[in-house]
């Protein structure tokens, strides 16, 4: 049971609804996810076409948590103007909050980052904040009032994986609130090995989206995410630098 | 009348309200939200809000995201 800010999920799994070929595919795939929470953008309405391109109605509400982001915002003012709008388009004052720094890597302004969830939290927000996988951002994210923190696996939409498992899992072990991480993997295997960090759950898309069969990865994905969450509470055995026999080395023959 | 909509500067007529502006634009007011003059206008103030000469509207939805 996933629990954020009091609200309780059954799936660990979150899954974003962009770069799907139709909204059908989409659909099929975050149902065979199993996913509850889903991400949306908010966008200007395409006035020249006749199917303007808006998602809502291919989501029922009834069935997904529509968790609103504030993807492509490079500035605190930005995101929070996408925040207020994202409120009033939406169902709830969740918001999935993006403040992005760098164009190449899409990586996260941490600055702009804790003003925003500080400015967001202040307005009733409940504030889940993507960021890069450093413990003390994470820190300062929590003390500024967010009710989750995203670290990233990796960049988003490299399907690179989990490049720093140390730090996921120190994240993880630091702070009270719920740790999502948000971006980066790739397959099946990757989200294996993130939930297996211990992280309270997982947000993906181009992973799903990009897969030749998104339905068949959606599936495979919720395998995974169960499977490193069952070997995350099982425990792990230790790792050691040397072979130690499984088999007794006893009663051999001469 | 001329409005600058989601940065295009377009001519409108028989809208004086920010709900008349949605019907002339084909949209329905419960699948989007406007921002005039960068204020959001609540769901409930879309009929009662006037547009006027000049006016920056932003009209926004929900699309696929991550």
């Amino acid at each position: 049971m996933l629990d954020i800010a009091g609200r309780r999920f059954e799936s660990r799994l979150l899954v974003g609804t962009g770069k799907y070929q139709g909204n059908e595919e989409m659909l099929q795939a975050i149902e065979a996810s199993g996913a509850e929470i889903v991400t949306v953008a908010v966008r200007r309405v395409n006035l020249d076409r006749r199917d303007a391109g808006g998602i809502l109605h291919h989501l029922p509400p009834d069935r997904f948590f529509l968790l609103a982001n504030t993807a492509g915002c490079y500035s605190a003012d930005e995101a929070i103007r996408y925040a207020r709008l994202a409120r009033e388009a939406g169902f709830n004052e969740w918001i999935k909050l993006e403040v992005i720094g760098d164009r190449e890597t899409l990586l996260p302004d941490v600055a702009g980052l804790l003003e925003a969830t500080t400015a967001l939290a202040a307005e009733g927000f409940k504030v889940l904040a993507y960021t890069n996988d450093d413990l003390v951002t994470a820190l300062r994210l929590e003390a500024a009032g967010a009710v989750a923190v995203m670290p990233l696996a990796s960049p988003i939409g490299s399907g690179l994986g989990l490049l720093n498992p140390y730090f996921i899992r120190t994240i993880k072990s630091r702070l009270k609130v719920p740790v999502i991480v948000d971006a980066g993997v790739g397959t099946a295997s990757d989200a294996c090995l993130v939930m297996e960090q211990g992280v309270d759950g997982i947000l993906m898309n181009t992973a799903l989206a990009e897969a030749q069969d998104p339905v068949g990865m959606a599936k495979a994905m919720r395998l995974g995410v169960a499977a490193g969450r069952a070997a995350y509470l099982a425990g792990r055995m230790p790792r050691r630098e040397v072979a130690v026999p499984s088999s007794p080395a006893t009663g051999m023959l001469d | 009348m001329q409005l600058t909509i989601n940065g295009d500067a377009r001519m409108i007529d028989r809208a004086d309200t920010v709900e008349q502006l949605l019907h002339v634009l084909g949209l329905d007011p419960r699948a989007v939200v406007v921002e005039l003059n960068r204020q959001i206008i609540r769901r409930p103030a879309v009929a009662a809000t006037p547009v006027a000469e000049g006016d920056v509207i932003e009209i926004v939805h929900f699309v696929g995201g991550g």
